[in-house]
């Protein structure tokens, strides 16, 4: 697309802001009504569109992304009202007549780039949150998932507004016209390369990012006695591995981290699970294309890497299938360990003791989660205390993208903004502050001339507190 | 004190040092205890009850501001934001605990605040102590170790921090870098965990792109041109007391929250300006180079560039009152204009000084276009009975804060945020906010092994696919609860 055709397309949705039409809370409420509808009518096309563009069944698409996409509308929708309401800031001395309160307000026009591993979930749940703000939106989705994208294309504009919310495909070079243009905010979602052209970019025009990256998340594995918990942690650990579109997820699992005695364990457990779950080819995805297939191969390539494979490790580049593959204490300086995995690879790496692991992290960049899978409360006090990340997650993984009331975002390597639930309504907001005092009160020394007296005067009312001062200068002191 | 370095290369592997030093001390966790924090702050306040007068004189050097000035808007603010923060801090400190839904079930769930690490601060000239002290108390409180360097345009204030520092607090974690753009190009060369900065947008632009390469998160309070809009429906005396302390009284205008521009009726404007005169004169005597009560122009520099404004074609003989100079004195008289023409410098530009342009319009409703067709600005005032005129301005003006009938003051609440929107700025801070601008908001969800799910998980038996659809046409609760078997049997 032409860069002066995106220009007018852009000022067509400034236009639309300006008049104040998405700023309306029964404009906002019909959107998110239509986008539910959306999900709802035309879940059978998302199905085959992810199912085209990564192979994934139409259960983990459920589970993953139309489901999670269902509750988020219905909770904005629930909570719409509230969010928008001004909220009365609590002035220090009661002081009437003396008001003050902050009034959310959209920031205007938002640019989102979505990535290609959850195309529809990441695509819309910014949406959500960006319309709910009440501003205009152009949405970018991501090119390696061509299906979906075209999927956006086509349906957005049937159901949202299509002078408010516009999906704009194509690859890189679109990307960079896009970036040229002057935005109120920008939200990205993908790899650190790029989001620093991103911010780069938003410098120019003082536009405020937020970066949703990823990281190496690693799942720590404490020895757990009950033959149950074994099981349930297991299961967790498989689902949290492969079954988010086959390891390629920001907030998937990375790689494992085991005191070495448990280490057979949980091998063994981990390929019985394996084989438990995956009975048939149609319930992993597939790599998304070549490019990430090889990269991906590569990564085993490495004869230190090969040789400490323990289960798994074959490929078929016809279907862009890479097994489920474990491997035990590949080199620590080796790709797999440095880079995000981003596919169906485990390395394990066995510690002497599980307190270890806060030693390991550390020096380490922040990933987006960390896991650890343990009953000792001491042991996970210092997992929150010793280690940074973008969230910490027990017992469990990848579960935490549901929850509405914990902000879903990063922190150093991994990014930083934060959405889901209301944090999604504030990162698309400002927040305004709004001061109202009269005119009655009125005190004569605020004013100069200023005089050694005055401000003698100051300091005496200082030292009782500042709230005393405060009193003063709104006037209400004599 | 740390002196200027002599090349580029040596200057750089100073700071190296110092932010390696300064990542050593927070590795080890320095910093992050709740003791050592409140030491910090204690120090500080500390530092400002026992140096006060060093630090009014380095005011006094630097901008010739007045003591009261000096004491309400510097001293007394700092102070207060230490005390404050003392109060709160072990509250602020404790993990917030958040309600979880049935998605989740069973699980609890909190939000625990954490330091990012290493951050740098960035100061400006016009308040020196108070925007270098303000988000370094923010940074130290969050449990950050953290690098000042204040504005080389203010080098009294700088040096005299620079001395002060080692001697009060924590210098493995808490360090001042003096000097001007060269140490900030080798600062910014770093890795920081963030970046704090108070001036301009054109250098606000510099930090954010350098802040991209290491993916650093920014906060930005820039400026930007803060309107007036008086309408004839108030109380003339009192608004321009308010007015002019709001402007004059700031920095003798030098401050990114005091009034740029006024607009007001065609009708109003002569009563408006015959007010200011008066008051004015009443503030600040018949010759205003001998009140005491003013801040000089920092520098020739900002003096030229005053000077500039004021003579332009078009614009010198829209001035209505004031206009007079002195060089040697860096002074700059009080000065009205009269509507000048909207493109002229001194109506596109801040003018961060003591030049106030008065723009008439014929409905004062018509003020809210002016305002709308420039840039988002740090504050906008109005000055009115009417409220719903008041409404109106709220709903349509989009800044970083709004203050009715007032100048200035919504950086005494330390219940609201202080920061901007669009070229004024991003980010926040002030009371709480600022303990937020330098934590990481870290989500914890603890689950049990309890309660779990097989619709989950695959094999997606036959079974498994219809449980699923069955669901979907039921309520989302309840697929939801399936999800997670409960209380699903199999």
């Amino acid at each position: 697309m032409e860069s002066v055709g995106l220009d007018l397309l852009v000022e067509e949705l400034r236009d639309t802001f300006e008049s104040g039409k998405t700023r309306d809370f029964s404009w906002r409420k019909a959107q998110l009504k239509s986008l539910l509808k959306l999900l709802e009518e035309k879940e059978e096309d998302i199905f085959m569109a992810l199912y085209k563009d990564l192979g994934k069944h139409h259960c983990e698409v459920f589970r993953d992304e139309v489901g999670v996409l269902i509750k988020s509308v219905n909770y904005a929708l629930d909570n719409l009202k509230t969010w928008m309401a001004a909220k009365k800031v609590y002035v220090p001395l009661a002081a009437i007549p003396s008001s003050a309160e902050m009034v959310p307000e959209p920031l205007g026009v938002v640019l989102l780039f979505s990535s290609w591993n959850f195309p529809i979930g990441l695509s819309l749940e910014p949406i959500i949150g960006a319309i709910s703000a009440g501003n205009a939106v152009v949405l970018k989705p991501s090119e390696i998932a061509p299906a979906s994208s075209e999927f956006l294309a086509k349906n957005i504009p049937l159901y949202l507004d299509n002078k408010a919310v516009k999906v704009i495909q194509g690859g890189k070079r679109v990307g960079e016209q896009l970036l040229e243009l002057k935005w109120d905010k920008i939200f990205f979602t993908g790899s650190n390369r790029v989001a620093r052209t991103i911010m780069s970019a938003a410098a120019k025009h003082l536009t405020p990012v937020a970066l949703e990256l990823g990281g190496k998340c690693p799942a720590i594995i404490d020895s757990l006695s009950g033959s149950r918990d074994r099981k349930v942690a297991i299961d967790r650990v498989v689902g949290g591995k492969w079954g988010p579109c086959c390891g390629q997820a920001c907030i998937g699992i990375d790689y494992l981290l085991v005191e070495e005695k448990f280490a057979p364990v949980v091998i063994e457990l981990l390929k019985a699970t394996i084989k438990r779950f995956y009975t048939k080819r149609e319930y992993i995805s597939k790599i998304v294309n070549m490019q990430h297939f090889q990269r991906l191969s590569n990564l085993l390539k490495d004869p230190a890497v090969a040789e400490s494979i323990v289960c798994g490790g074959s490929i078929d580049s016809e279907t862009l299938f890479i097994e489920p593959t474990i491997l035990v204490n590949p080199p620590l300086d080796s790709d797999i360990m440095t880079e995000e995995i981003f596919g169906p690879l485990l390395p394990i790496i066995t510690l002497k003791k599980i307190d270890d692991c806060i030693r390991f992290l550390r020096g380490r960049p922040k990933p987006l989660a960390i896991y650890a899978f343990t009953n000792n409360e001491k042991f996970r006090k210092r997992l929150i205390e010793e280690t940074s990340s973008g969230c910490i997650a027990f017992n469990d993984a990848v579960i935490q993208y549901a929850c509405d009331t914990i902000a879903f975002g990063g922190v150093g390597q991994s990014g930083f903004g934060q959405y889901h639930g209301k944090f999604s309504f504030e990162l698309f907001s400002h927040s305004k502050p709004v001061l109202r005092r009269s005119f009655l009160t009125e005190f004569s020394f605020r004013y100069p001339p200023w005089n050694e007296r005055k401000l003698k005067f100051m300091r005496l009312l200082y030292r009782f507190d500042y709230f005393g001062l405060v009193l003063l200068i709104l006037g209400l002191k004599r | 004190m740390e002196a200027v370095g002599k090349g580029v290369d040596s200057a750089s592997e100073r700071v190296e040092e110092i932010v390696g030093e300064l990542r050593r001390s927070f590795t080890e966790r320095r910093t992050v205890g709740y003791e050592w924090r409140v030491a910090q702050l204690k120090a500080i306040l500390r530092m400002i009850e026992e140096r006060e007068a060093d630090f009014m004189a380095a005011l006094y050097s630097d901008l010739s501001k007045p003591q009261m000035e000096a004491f309400l808007h510097e001293i007394s603010l700092v102070r207060a934001a230490c005390e404050l923060l003392l109060k709160e801090l072990k509250h602020w400190m404790k993990p917030q605990k958040v309600p979880t839904k049935i998605t989740t079930f069973p699980s609890s769930a909190c939000i625990v605040s954490e330091p990012l690490g290493v951050v740098l601060v960035i100061s400006p000239w016009n308040y020196p102590f108070l925007l270098s002290l303000e988000p370094v108390i923010g940074a130290i409180a969050a449990g950050n170790a953290v690098v000042l360097k204040p504005s080389e345009v203010a080098p009294a204030m700088s040096a005299l921090f620079a001395k002060v520092f080692p001697e009060y607090l924590d210098n493995s974690s808490i360090r001042v870098v003096e000097g001007g753009a060269s140490e900030t190009t080798v600062l910014l060369e770093q890795k920081w965990d963030k970046i704090f900065f108070t001036g301009n947008p054109k250098i606000g632009r510099i930090i954010m792109t350098a802040a991209a390469k290491n993916l650093t998160p920014v906060v930005l309070e820039l400026g930007g041109k803060a309107p007036v809009v008086v309408d004839s429906n108030c109380d003339l005396k009192v608004a321009a007391k308010r007015i002019v302390v709001g402007k004059w009284g700031c920095n003798n205008g030098q401050a990114c929250v005091s009034p740029d521009y006024i607009i007001t009726t065609k009708s109003f404007a002569l009563q408006l300006v015959n007010a200011l005169k008066n008051t004015l004169e009443a503030f600040y005597g018949k010759d205003p180079l001998e009140s005491k009560d003013l801040s000089r122009i920092v520098n020739s520099n900002h003096f030229e560039r005053l000077t500039r404004l004021l003579d332009e074609v078009e614009v010198s003989d829209k001035v209505v009152h004031g206009g007079q100079r002195n060089k040697e004195l860096l002074f700059i008289a009080p000065t009205l204009l009269l509507d000048p023409p909207l493109d002229s410098l001194i109506m596109q530009e801040e003018i961060f000084g003591p030049l106030l342009p008065i723009l008439t319009v014929d409905k004062v409703e018509d003020s809210f276009d002016i305002i709308n067709t420039g840039t988002k600005p740090l504050a906008a005032y109005l000055f009115t009975k009417n409220k719903k005129l008041q409404k109106k301005f709220v709903m349509t003006t989009s800044t970083g804060a709004i203050l009715i009938n007032d100048i200035a003051l919504q950086i005494a609440n330390p219940n609201l945020p202080f920061g901007g929107v669009g070229e004024s700025g991003m980010g926040s801070y002030h009371g709480k906010f600022s303990f937020d601008a330098f934590s990481h908001k870290k989500g914890v969800l603890v689950r049990g092994f309890g309660g779990e799910a097989r619709a989950r998980y695959p094999p997606y038996t036959p079974m498994k696919q219809k449980l699923l659809r069955n669901l979907l046409n039921g309520s989302i609760v309840a697929l939801i609860l399936a999800l997670m078997g409960w209380p699903w049997r199999e």
